[in-house]
């Protein structure tokens, strides 16, 4: 008889011997990693009162697989969740996520569900990048595994209210007075704090806030609440809002006859999205978001721009850019990071994600370069104003694509 | 504060108002007769209102116009409704009707979700950012038509169940089950006639209220609930009380949010909730059991 050449009980004993300490030996899991995909757990409200924003940041969530597989070589599973603009399913999605064994997580807009899902990252000891949020309270606990590329809202509120000086200075009014409306959620109120604290101490800016009135952003009527505000009789009103209930404010507005000089938004969403300017036709115009912006000339811009097109033909980037780079550098973080880590290890990937250096980018600003806190620094806002149907960059000045139109048309004093 | 700005408010809670009394009156007609509480209630005007959006969408149908189809398909879905889902249950204990309409009411959610998706809708007439001014007082056209509406379906309404050979046997069928049947009433019939009524008017109601709020498919739960502070507050099973009901929370947030703080808008109606049931357990127009 033949003897077999296949597998016999010593060999058998032998490889399993040979895996096993392979796998015990190999430091931070260099072998597992190699050749496998970093599963990238993507946290977004794409449903519920911030479903439009939810689904815009999705878009540079779906164009970075491709995109940074040709940068970097890097091969990317996306795991999608959806958030439901809620605080507690944010939570639970985070937590389903890692367990079915998500790498690093991204997301998730807003601050509320952002601080929610660094609680569980932290727990659970998985790198979060967050994507877009701007409560300071994120990346001050001390947390390790917790990092944001983006403005906080004190960073918001100064480059805003910077922008807004400049704004007047360019087109040489000076309101005395504002109103100011804000969302009364986590992020809102974050801004609403940074304002009060910033507004006084800027002796460059001429205008008092008269009167302040917070609003729920999932309102279906702000009725009352623009009633209040215009009683106030202020020369302009200085916004923090959501993106729905921007669109219902504007409205109520328009109802109301309310023609203040105009609507300045300090550092929110809203009023420079694609649904604001296609539901309000004519009544978006002229309205003004000092917000983190994207840079149209670089490299990395023209790369997302194109990816973005082949992805969503006939939809503008221009409205979805804000919410496509952050998204997008979310994920580049974290794929350059196991890039360098050489490992889906939670430690190396974070201890990598602190080193990150990344100098070509999309969003307007320095490198994404984290400090202590795992904070990016540098972020900057640009001045947008919805003109002919587009948000346009009017400030600063060497990035402006038009003049600012500041009061509004047809304003009476 | 400025008296107009006190009026401004106070006229936009009363019209408002108005239309949320047309839809809580649907629910109250549905349980004074039926004696079954509709949990799906908001999320029947939801669909009615994503109806409106299509017919305006499609044919450029005016919400008021839309009116008459939309009602009437209601009408009949509510007649089916009763028919063939809710009549078996009559009889069954309280907690099984629960169940039955709330999983309604999770299905319609989640299947708009699954027709629709998360984004928000709505209708855009030439009328829907207007207003009339009388002074500083300003009329908003949108919520004027959609109250005058509401006030024209409850007052056909009264006049049906007062006036009409089938309204008074519906009231029979609600005062006396067991008398209804002994005189020969269709008692299953007339519930199912109830039932298609209440949906009427929850029709009639989302057809107005598109024209003051956006849709989205999670609304339905929110309005159901404010659909029962309502009733409550007026009187389960009344139909004056479901107006005043609505008139009065319409009103109340209004002017909480004015005074107080708009963000305490809805604890300030669940407050008038609470002093209902702890002083008039039975609603400011509701018969004591």
């Amino acid at each position: 008889m033949e003897r077999s050449t296949g597998m016999n009980r010593r060999k058998f004993n032998t490889a399993l011997a040979t895996t096993g300490a392979l796998a015990a030996l190999s430091p931070f899991g260099i072998v597992r990693a190699q050749g496998a995909k970093l599963k990238v757990g993507v946290l977004l409200p794409r449903s519920g009162y911030l479903g439009f924003i939810g689904q815009s940041c999705q878009k540079g969530a779906d164009l970075a697989p491709g995109v940074i597989k040709t940068l970097l070589g890097v091969d990317i599973e996306l795991m999608n969740a959806d958030t439901e603009s809620n605080i507690d399913t944010a939570r639970t999605r985070a937590e389903r996520l890692i367990q079915e064994g998500a790498h690093v997580l991204v997301g998730a807009f807003d601050s509320g569900q952002s601080t929610a899902i660094a609680q569980v990252a932290e727990q659970r000891g998985v790198p979060y990048v967050v994507n877009i949020a701007a409560a300071p309270q994120i990346t001050e606990q001390g947390y390790k595994f917790v990092f944001r590329n983006f403005p906080t809202a004190p960073d918001l509120v100064r480059n805003g209210l910077n922008n807004i000086g400049a704004l007047f200075q360019a087109t040489n009014v000076v309101p005395r007075s504002a109103v100011f409306m804000y969302v009364n959620d986590t992020f809102g109120l974050a801004m609403s704090k940074g304002i009060n604290a910033f507004l006084p101490r800027l002796t460059n800016l001429p205008f008092k806030i008269t009167e302040s009135v917070p609003y729920d952003p999932a309102a279906k009527d702000l009725t009352v609440e623009v009633s209040k505000a215009k009683a106030a009789n202020a020369d302009f009103l200085l916004l923090v809002c959501r993106l729905q209930d921007s669109i219902i404010l504007r409205r109520e507005m328009v109802k109301q006859r309310w023609n203040p000089m105009g609507v300045i938004s300090p550092g929110s969403p809203g009023m420079y999205e694609e649904q604001f300017a296609k539901v309000l036709g004519k009544y978006a115009e002229y309205c003004i978001s000092n917000a983190p912006w994207y840079n149209p000339k670089t490299n990395m811009t023209k790369i997302v721009d194109a990816a973005f097109k082949k992805q969503n033909p006939g939809e503008k980037f221009v409205f979805h850019a804000t919410n496509v780079a952050y998204t997008y550098e979310s994920i580049l973080i974290a794929a350059d990071a196991y890039k360098r880590a050489r490992s889906t290890d939670a430690r190396a990937l974070a201890d990598a994600i602190r080193q990150t250096n990344i100098t070509d980018r999309v969003a307007l600003g320095g490198p994404i370069k984290f400090n202590a806190k795992g904070q990016v620094e540098g972020n900057l806002s640009a001045c947008v104003q919805n003109l002919g149907g587009t948000p346009k960059v009017v400030l600063p000045a060497d990035a402006a694509e038009a003049k600012p139109v500041f009061p509004w048309p047809g304003y009476k004093a | 504060m400025a008296v107009d700005l006190v009026v401004n408010v106070a006229l936009a809670g009363v019209l408002t108002g108005l239309v949320y009394g047309l839809m809580a009156l649907g629910l109250s007609v549905i349980f004074g007769v039926v004696r079954v509480v509709n949990f799906a209630h908001g999320e029947m005007m939801t669909v009615a209102m994503y109806t409106a959006v299509g017919l305006f969408t499609a044919f450029k149908l005016d919400p008021f116009l839309s009116v008459i189809p939309v009602a009437a398909a209601f009408f009949v879905l509510g007649y089916l409704l009763q028919t063939g889902l809710i009549n078996p249950f009559i009889t069954r204990p309280e907690h099984s009707q629960f169940m039955l309409l709330v999983a309604i009411a999770i299905i319609v959610v989640n299947g708009l979700l699954m027709a629709f998706g998360p984004d928000a809708r709505n209708v855009q007439v030439d009328y829907q950012l207007e207003s009339w001014a009388a002074g500083p007082i300003l009329f908003d056209k949108a919520r004027v038509y959609a109250a005058g509406v509401a006030i024209l379906a409850s007052g056909a309404l009264f006049a049906f169940f007062r006036y009409t050979r089938t309204g008074k046997a519906i009231r029979a069928c609600a005062d006396n089950y067991l008398g209804a049947k002994v005189v020969g009433l269709d008692v299953k019939h007339y519930y199912a006639l109830t039932f298609g009524l209440g949906s009427a008017c929850v029709a009639v109601a989302g057809c107005m209220l598109i024209l003051l709020v956006d849709v989205t498919p999670s609304l339905g739960p929110s309005y159901t609930l404010l659909a029962f502070v309502i009733v409550i507050v007026g009187g389960l099973g009344s139909m004056g009380g479901a107006l005043l009901g609505g008139v009065l929370i319409g009103l109340s947030e209004a002017m909480a949010g004015l005074f107080i703080q708009p963000s305490a808008k809805s604890m300030f109606s669940f407050a008038l909730l609470i002093l209902v049931l702890l002083f008039r357990p039975q609603g400011l127009m509701g018969r004591r059991p």
